[in-house]
């Protein structure tokens, strides 16, 4: 079933991606076409085959609790595009509210 | 409160700073409360490209700690997911969390009377900080973001809906405050964040089994406060229903200030989380031999504490459950008896005096104070005085009551003497009590605490009485 524009809208807003007159059909398409696939990949029979997140066959391994260095204000502050007395400044997140 | 005709039905979320020096996921060092902004950050937690995550073994083995006195069930394998939401205490666009393959599940908390299960222990890493700018909430322009906390760890403990009062709900997070500081995975100190309880709260008529709608609250900061927001959220949710309007299914805040709960309708960050596995973590593998070294190293949980005040000290339960409920308080309970001072009045002292006091005194201070009341040294209310005093100036029992002079005289030949003056001074009333005037007594006695203010009452009474028979 392909995706319908307001899928397609809510997607694009979970992922702040702001959409143009007429994106919704064309990534409604696109997006319909990758589900497609995975609907291909789930007719396999999986029953015998225990579930993997991983395709890498090592187990995580663990640090010790030492500190390292960490930036300084400066250093983690330098990429940002506004920032203001040591903080990084956003634009007001409570604007829709 | 309760509420006629209704239960209250309460689940709740925990969250918990584990005790460790580094963040969850990579070296930096835990921020102190009054560091700089953005002084305790790196790469990895900043979420800059190209960093790869790194599990603190600190933090796994505080979760594995907490969940087995939990008696919870740990499995062979866990795994770690991403929670997706954009905001920006949350500087990758995703939170490392657990999803279905929790570290630990199914365990249970005895609290009082009941017993509360828990569903579920797991780890995760905390979010940012955000300062709104703006005269007001809804009108702020910007926000300020320090990442100090962000990729701090955190343990999630979420229990079944087996709570049913307010009382009940306060009682269980203090329950789980003093597990976790007795088993040393948290310093569990509300004030300082490193535990924020977040109550789901409904009700239903009694006697049905369906459950209500419920609201999540947040940003309660105290366990007197927990009490608070449960109990005015319980009667907000009972008015509405009985005059028939729905309760809507929504977070809700705390205000401290307005004693209320408001709405904190975030619309827009419906949730819709698309966890998916982390890709940069692999699983995890949990060696049964390291949870059995960890279940063997446990010291002694307060629920056995509770059992044992009792068999050990003959406390009453009710007593035993007071002081076990608190390990600084059952510390102090074992440390005095040790000391010398009776049980049952150590006890006695612990709940009536240092429980609601706040402060409490070191183990030597209660001890003495008990002791010289016990003795008959000094009075009830002199020991009171004493104990406050020893606390606000950490002088010792025995000095205080050497200064004020409260030393109870119990020395019969002593007493004899001060009674036989002040039968003397009073003659006539002494006269009066031998013809049958048995209220004449008083006034000798009266007489007799003026003359001698520290005499031990109980023993100076008897003497005079035999005296003047």
């Amino acid at each position: 079933m392909p995706l319908s524009r307001d899928q397609v809208r809510h997607v694009a807003l979970l992922a702040r991606l702001g959409l143009e007159q007429g994106d919704e059909d064309f990534y409604a398409e696109q997006l319909s076409g990758i589900l497609r696939h995975i609907d291909r990949l789930q007719e396999l029979n999986t029953d015998a085959i225990p579930p993997t997140a991983q395709v890498v066959e090592v187990a995580a391994t663990l640090r010790e609790d030492v500190p390292r260095p960490c930036l300084t204000q400066e250093e983690a502050l330098a990429n940002a595009p506004a920032a203001v007395d040591g903080f990084f400044r956003v634009p007001s997140i409570q604007e829709e509210a | 409160m309760r509420a006629v005709g209704w239960e209250v039905v309460i689940g709740m979320e925990v969250h918990v700073q584990p005790t460790t020096r580094t963040k969850m996921f990579c070296g930096c060092a835990i921020a102190p409360l009054n560091a700089p902004p953005n002084s305790h950050t790196c790469p990895v937690c900043l979420g800059l490209p190209g960093v790869l995550p790194v599990i603190n073994k600190a933090a796994v083995e505080a979760c594995l700690k907490t969940a087995v006195a939990l008696n919870c069930e740990i499995p062979r394998h866990t795994k770690f997911d991403r929670k997706n939401y954009m905001y920006p205490d949350l500087p990758k666009g995703y939170q490392i969390s657990q999803y279905d393959l929790p570290m630990s599940h199914d365990g249970h908390l005895e609290v009082g009377e009941r017993r509360v299960r828990i569903r579920r222990v797991h780890l995760e890493e905390d979010t940012g900080k955000l300062v709104h700018a703006g005269d007001r909430l809804h009108k702020a322009w910007e926000s300020f973001v320090d990442l100090n906390r962000a990729g701090v760890p955190l343990m999630e403990i979420v229990s079944e809906p087996d709570i049913r009062s307010a009382e009940e709900a306060r009682d269980y997070a203090v329950a789980l405050r003093t597990l976790l500081r007795t088993v040393g995975a948290s310093e569990a100190d509300m004030e300082k964040g490193q535990l924020r309880a977040e109550p789901n709260i409904s009700v239903r008529r009694t006697g049905t089994t369906e459950l209500g709608v419920k609201t999540e609250l947040k940003n309660i900061n105290s366990f007197r406060n927990l009490y608070r927001a449960i109990d005015f959220e319980v009667k907000r949710q009972i008015e509405a229903l009985e005059s028939g309007h729905d309760v809507v299914q929504e977070t809700r805040g705390w205000s401290d200030a307005e004693q209320r709960t408001f709405s904190q309708r975030t619309k827009e960050f419906a949730e819709d989380y698309r966890y998916f596995p982390e890709p940069d973590l692999p699983p995890l593998e949990l060696d049964p031999a390291w949870i059995e070294e960890l279940r063997r190293a446990l010291p002694e949980l307060p629920e056995a504490r509770r059992v044992r005040l009792v068999s050990q000290y003959a406390l009453p339960l009710h007593d035993a459950s007071l002081i076990a409920a608190e390990r600084e308080l059952a510390d102090l309970f074992e440390g005095a008896v040790r000391a010398g001072a009776d049980a049952k009045p150590a006890a006695n002292w612990i709940i009536g005096e240092v429980a609601p006091g706040g402060s409490v005194p070191t183990i030597n201070q209660l001890a003495d104070v008990v002791k010289l009341v016990t003795s008959g040294s000094i009075t009830r209310d002199q020991g009171r005085e004493v104990l406050a005093e020893s606390i606000r100036s950490q002088r010792s029992a025995g000095e205080l009551v050497a200064e004020r002079g409260f030393a109870q005289v119990s020395d019969e030949s002593e007493l004899e003497a001060i009674v036989r003056e002040v039968i003397a001074t009073n003659a006539k009333a002494a006269a009066d009590y031998q013809a049958g005037k048995k209220q004449a007594l008083g006034a000798l006695m009266a007489d007799l605490k003026k003359k001698a203010p520290n005499a031990n009452p109980k023993m100076a009474n008897e003497i005079l009485q035999k005296l003047l028979q």
